[in-house]
């Protein structure tokens, strides 16, 4: 066995000990924090197929930003309250729990099916840099690139109407007078 | 052979800058008495040089009280992740371009790495955790809010940090930070061609550093002090050694990317041979960092505190919309001038 392939098992084993400590802790900031940890050993698997770039942006984006602002909600909720924590049964958990069933099976599937791959392309290492990427979002795929980003300004507009309080009330009424 | 050249590197630099960093205490404490009229520590050795071993020793002695209904566990992780980011984020800052043993070149760059500034980034981000769980899990308000403070001030101004240096990477065209100092070794520094950039960069490293104008984090008369309240000895003097290497690394980023680095205009390094050359290299690269860490201590004893709902002011309206200017003409200077 390779040095590289130990340390990916033992990772593996990680992610998945944490994604699981993520579902099962009482405390919601306990399991938000191994949801983080689970983000960063995520982050070194990219590393294992050369996407640096992704690797990275997994970091600031989802352990960095993402995931900080969970804290703060959980934080200023206060959910340490063990009644919010108990297991009840009702639709929303149901339908969840049936989809979370027909994931299980998908991944049993490709599971019993699996076949060693190919390894890792040559090109692997060139692909993962920001260059490579960076030329791939502007030049082949421009436009996808432009509508995401329309989307995300309609998202944030959208979050700021919601959280302003009652546009209707201010002096925009008094102007149509 | 390179993982024990790494680790080699490694120790040497965090030696370095944690004996820096107890200097720098010393340095702060007396800049702030002059400025204040004062002498400032004297009592300790010849002219109070001895004072960081004396703090030290007391840090270490000293009990470390964790509040009875504190969560134990973060409540020690919250410093070690402050300390652990701050000191990671040297790794790819170069200090000097490379030496010759033995025949073999080796670079004075723990790690080199493609996404070099990007890293930086991220650990920058990841900052905040430290500081958000050590005020959650003190268990006590005036924690909580610093905590919860800094946070809101560190994400803030983050957006602002990253589009200043992305005028920087347009300009190079790179994301290694050697390359970037060796593209400003030739020619003028990229402080001439990116001064609002720099203005935007240094504002939001004081945001992010937690120091004044913009300490809110640890404002003591509203918040006690602020996220470690409830810390001492050694686990409070983690935060401090951290607060004092994120200096260092905001200084050293800026030394890198708008200062040229480790060259100097007008020298021949290839005249010198190769370590005469590192070691002009290493002293120049201390003396820019040196001058600019003063600024950063000149600035916190002159100015006072910024109010709350300022801060967000200047971090949302101010400096978010003069970076994005700033990439905007950098963008429209390049595509003229091609």
């Amino acid at each position: 066995m390779n040095l590289e392939l130990i340390v990916f098992l033992i990772l593996a084993a990680a992610a998945v000990v944490s994604a699981i400590l993520v579902i099962t802790r009482k405390n919601p900031v306990t399991s938000a924090l191994y949801l983080v940890l689970n983000f960063f050993i995520i982050a070194v698997l990219y590393l294992f197929l050369r996407a640096q770039f992704i690797a990275v942006i997994q970091i600031t984006v989802y352990a960095g930003a993402i995931m900080v602002l969970f804290l703060f909600v959980i934080m200023l909720l206060n959910l340490g309250d063990d009644r919010l924590m108990k297991w009840k049964f009702n639709s929303t958990r149901t339908i969840a729990s049936l989809m979370g069933l027909a994931l299980l099976a998908e991944i049993l599937f490709y599971v019993i099916n699996f076949t060693t791959g190919a390894g890792l392309s040559p090109q692997a290492e060139s692909i993962g840099t920001v260059e490579s990427i960076g030329k791939a979002l502007y030049a082949g795929y421009l436009f996808p690139f432009e509508i995401t980003s329309v989307l995300l300004l309609a998202a944030i507009v959208g979050a700021i109407f919601l959280s302003k309080k009652q546009i209707s009330d201010g002096p925009m009424e008094k102007g149509n007078e | 052979m390179i993982a024990i050249e790494a680790l080699i590197k490694i120790v040497v630099l965090v030696v370095i800058i944690l004996t820096i960093v107890a200097y720098l205490v010393l340095l702060e404490r007396k800049i702030s008495a002059y400025m204040q009229d004062r002498i400032g520590p004297n009592r300790v050795g010849p002219k109070g040089l001895f004072q960081p071993l004396a703090d030290v020793l007391k840090l270490v002695l000293k009990e470390m009280i964790v509040p009875a209904k504190a969560n134990k566990f973060i409540h020690a992780l919250a410093p070690v992740i402050s300390i652990t980011v701050a000191v990671g984020a040297l790794a790819v800052i170069p200090f000097a371009n490379y030496i010759v043993i033995g025949g073999q070149k080796i670079s004075l760059l723990i790690a080199n790495v493609n996404i070099g500034v990007l890293y930086i980034l991220a650990l920058s981000s990841l900052g905040v955790y430290g500081i958000t769980l050590s005020g959650w899990a003190s268990n006590n308000k005036y924690s909580l809010l610093g905590g919860l403070r800094s946070s809101a001030q560190m994400i803030s101004y983050e957006l602002s940090l990253g589009l200043s240096l992305v005028g920087v990477l347009m300009i190079d065209g790179t994301l290694q930070l050697d390359k970037i100092t060796m593209a400003q070794s030739g020619g003028l520094w990229n402080i001439i061609y990116q001064p609002i950039g720099f203005l935007v960069f240094v504002t939001a490293a004081f945001a992010e550093t937690n120091r004044l104008p913009f300490d809110l984090p640890e404002a003591e008369p509203e918040l006690v002090g602020g996220y470690h309240t409830e810390y001492s000895g050694m686990r409070w003097g983690l935060f401090f050694l951290s607060e004092y290497t994120n200096m260092i690394v905001s200084s050293a980023l800026m030394v890198t990317l708008y200062f040229g680095g480790w060259s100097l205009p007008f020298v021949n390094y290839s005249a010198l041979g190769a370590n005469l050359a590192a070691l002009v290299q290493f002293v120049t690269f201390f003396a820019k960092l040196g001058i600019l860490i003063f600024v950063f201590m000149w600035v916190r004893w002159t100015l006072p505190r910024f109010r709350y709902d300022q801060l967000m002011n200047v971090g949302w309206k101010i400096m978010l919309p003069l970076a994005i200017l700033n990439l905007l003409g950098t963008g429209a200077v390049m595509l003229a001038l091609k």
